[in-house]
């Protein structure tokens, strides 16, 4: 609680005490006749006055400055009037409780708004650099591109950039909503707003702080309430057409009927008809509804990035709630985007490798795969070219689970003995041809066998993927197949958008159709369109857009490479692992942290309970404030039913709204 | 020319005033006010001052919410 909260705590403990004590009192048994009734007056406007003052302060102020029909004054005309009625306890009792209230209300918005910027705190205040041996702290907004910054264990990373010296552990937490820490090392890049855990680091940074990632999701963050949503635009109409009808109607209620029983020759009862208005007046109160819904957004948002997905605003988030469509990217969206080692299919006649196989079979026992793959890998040691570096990689995979290899090797793939080749020649367009111990080895497409007549045999071959032909000692040893390797996650998140009740999941890709279909079946998809250039996919995009019903949403998913102008057609477009991708990010409107195509589904999830607790929220509020009214007009209802009408509904409103925090 | 800034105000309604008074002051061309994160955005309009636009705004809001503060 801040300070003020707790002085209007105080003021509301000394004022419930007070009114307590004057109820108690009988003053008409203490006092003679017209004393009393003038001492029981006066002992109640002192709590009256401790709890209610600013409000009387602000009411009188917004009349003088014609901005009438506010809470205050709504509060302020029907306490006063209960009170000119003889009302004492109900006019005090108003006030208090409207109090309260207000009191409750200010402390959950607080603390909502605590615990989200809690989990956003990836802002880093300072940043270390070395100066003449000793650490010194520093503004982050003063280091320039190309500084060495020191960073300490338990600290965050301020700035962006790559590691020179040491290697820990970061907590992404933060930032992915990834709990598993990520081990980082010497030229590892590293991105600011995780959290140094173990070691102490050395980075060169390689962009300025406001254009580090952290400061841009802060931005990001920051400025997601900006867009408002279709509820809450509604609610600060309605707020502002509602609270004026009220107040005329309420002056209707207290004129009209006894005018009318005064014409129909009936006792006008003033003070009965008066006293119904004023209960109108105290129940019509919009704070829960003007509260709940923004309340309500701004919780879903917080949620929502604390699982890593970044709505950029409560209008988004409305819209992604009516997804029926759901459109994707493939690379890098449903599969890794890196090549992978996915077939060894070694030629079971090549007589070399036979020859090695029965010589090592009773050392080592590996198998004919393993050699071929050996043989490939050695023979593409010195190549840099992403299948090279995926046949590197599986080689140094299937050593490690032979025999003991240390972390670095792999990493600087140390653990290739280069020595065993040589002769290497690289054909661009073909593939390599080197001698691996003292054995002539060919490693590329079938252009590459046929220039060195090499007979390749007939074989099945995959079509959704690459097939690299390897040679061995002159004749054909066997093929190695390539692809791109779908996420683990992918089916399981086409399912489970499916079990939402989204049918259409299309997937669009720049790739052969062979390959597009392959995955496409793989992971689930119900549509596919393939070998699509980046303008390409905007034309299928604005065809299913024209196809769909207005009030459905078409979603796009992408990685954000060359598709941000997709990702700004879409209804709503959702870039994922884009941290790092400046364009996805200004394009996007949903930002997934981490590259888990589930998130999408779970977004849209978040976006659906979200939305139906605004629902909940509003027709609830109305509801019960409608109900009121109308028994508060046919005198049901009295002062106290009014009261929870309208501090009650707004507290369990709130509550509800606070719901849409967790995920 | 967009800029945010940090806002000080009590309840949801009177955030929504502010809005309205911020939008309603000469050179501004457009502003939202966000009650949950405290934070005024305002776009101004060609060639507008924001320091002297940005007084008036303030003095605006202080007359529809006088409980309120704008942090320039």
């Amino acid at each position: 609680m801040t300070s003020k909260q707790k002085k209007m705590l105080l003021r509301i403990i000394l004022a419930a005490v007070f009114m307590l004590i004057f109820v108690l009192i009988p003053f008409d048994k203490l006092l003679p006749a017209p004393w009393d009734g003038r001492v029981r007056f006066a002992v109640f406007l002192i709590p009256y006055f401790i709890v209610g003052y600013d409000i009387l302060r602000k009411a009188i102020k917004s009349v003088i400055n014609r901005q009438a029909f506010d809470e205050c004054f709504l509060m302020a005309v029907a306490t006063v009037g209960a009170i000119a009625l003889g009302e004492y306890v109900e006019g005090v009792a108003v006030m208090l409780f409207y109090q309260i209230g207000e009191l409750f209300q200010g402390v959950a918005v607080g603390k909502s708004r605590r615990s989200i910027s809690d989990l956003m705190d990836i802002r880093p205040d300072y940043a270390n650099i070395e100066q003449d041996g000793a650490l010194v702290q520093v503004d982050p907004d003063e280091i320039e591109i190309g500084t060495v910054i020191v960073v300490q264990p338990g600290e965050k990373i301020p700035i962006d950039g790559v590691i020179t010296e040491g290697h820990s552990s970061l907590d992404t937490s933060a930032l992915t909503g990834e709990s598993l820490p990520r081990s980082v090392r010497e030229g590892s890049e590293v991105i600011s707003g995780c959290i140094n855990q173990t070691g102490l680091l050395h980075i060169r940074t390689t962009c300025e702080f406001g254009e580090s990632t952290a400061s841009k999701i802060l931005d990001l963050v920051e400025n997601s309430g900006m867009k408002k949503s279709k509820s809450e635009n509604f609610i600060t109409k309605f707020a502002r057409i509602y609270t004026p009808a009220v107040c005329y109607s309420a002056l209707a209620l207290a004129v009209l009927p006894p005018l009318v029983r005064l014409l129909i020759g009936m006792t006008p009862a003033w003070n009965t008809w008066i006293f119904r208005a004023l209960t109108f007046l105290v129940i019509s109160c919009p704070c829960a509804l003007v509260i709940s819904i923004p309340l309500s957004f701004f919780a879903g948002i917080g949620g929502a990035s604390r699982q890593g997905i970044l709505v950029k605003g409560s209008s988004y988030l409305e819209t992604l709630s009516k997804t029926k469509i759901v459109v994707f990217d493939k690379t890098g969206t449903m599969t890794r985007g890196t090549f992978e080692v996915t077939g060894i299919d070694p030629a079971e006649d090549n007589d070399f490798l036979r020859a090695l196989e029965a010589e090592a079979d009773s050392q080592t026992g590996r198998s004919l795969e393993a050699r071929l793959l050996e043989y490939a890998a050695l023979a593409e040691c010195h190549s840099t070219h992403p299948i090279s570096r995926s046949l590197q990689e599986a080689y140094i995979k299937d050593l490690v689970n032979g025999r003991e290899t240390t972390e670095g090797q792999i990493a600087d793939h140390t653990a290739i003995d280069h020595t065993r080749v040589s002769d290497v020649e690289e054909i661009s367009g073909h593939g390599v041809s080197a001698v691996v111990d003292s054995v002539p080895v060919l490693v590329g497409n079938t252009k590459l066998l046929k220039l060195h007549s090499v007979d390749i045999p007939e074989t099945a071959t995959r079509p959704a993927a690459t097939i690299v032909h390897v040679a061995v000692g002159g004749s054909y040893a066997g093929t190695i197949t390539i692809s791109d390797v779908v996420k683990p996650t992918a089916a399981k998140a086409i399912q489970s958008l499916h079990e939402m009740g989204i049918r259409d999941t299309v997937m669009l890709t720049g790739d052969s159709r062979e390959a597009a279909e392959a995955v496409a079946a793989e992971i689930g998809a119900s549509d596919v369109r393939s070998e699509l250039l980046p303008q390409d996919k905007v034309v299928a995009v604005e065809e299913l857009l024209a196809k769909k019903r207005p009030a459905d949403t078409l979603v796009f998913v992408g990685d954000g490479i060359n598709d941000a102008p997709v990702l700004a057609r879409a209804d709503i477009g959702v870039a994922m692992g884009a941290l790092g991708s400046d364009a996805a990010i200004e394009a996007a409107d949903v930002v997934l942290m981490d590259d888990d195509p589930l998130k999408i589904s779970k977004a849209i999830r978040l976006s659906k309970k979200c939305l139906r607790i605004v629902y909940e929220n509003i027709y609830f509020a109305i509801g019960v404030k409608l109900l009121c009214l109308l028994l508060g007009a046919l005198g049901i209802a009295n002062m106290w039913l009014a009261i929870f009408a309208d501090v009650g509904v707004m507290v369990i409103a709130v509550l509800n709204a606070i719901r849409a925090l967790k995920a | 020319m967009k800029k945010t800034y940090k806002i000080e105000v009590d309840c949801a309604n009177c955030a929504a005033k502010m809005e309205q008074a911020a939008k309603a002051t000469e050179g501004v061309k457009d502003a939202v006010v966000n009650f949950m994160t405290l934070k005024m955005n305002v776009e101004f309009e060609e060639g507008a001052d924001p320091k002297a636009v940005m007084k008036q705004v303030l003095k605006n809001c202080k007359k529809v919410e006088d409980d309120c503060e704008i942090f320039l």
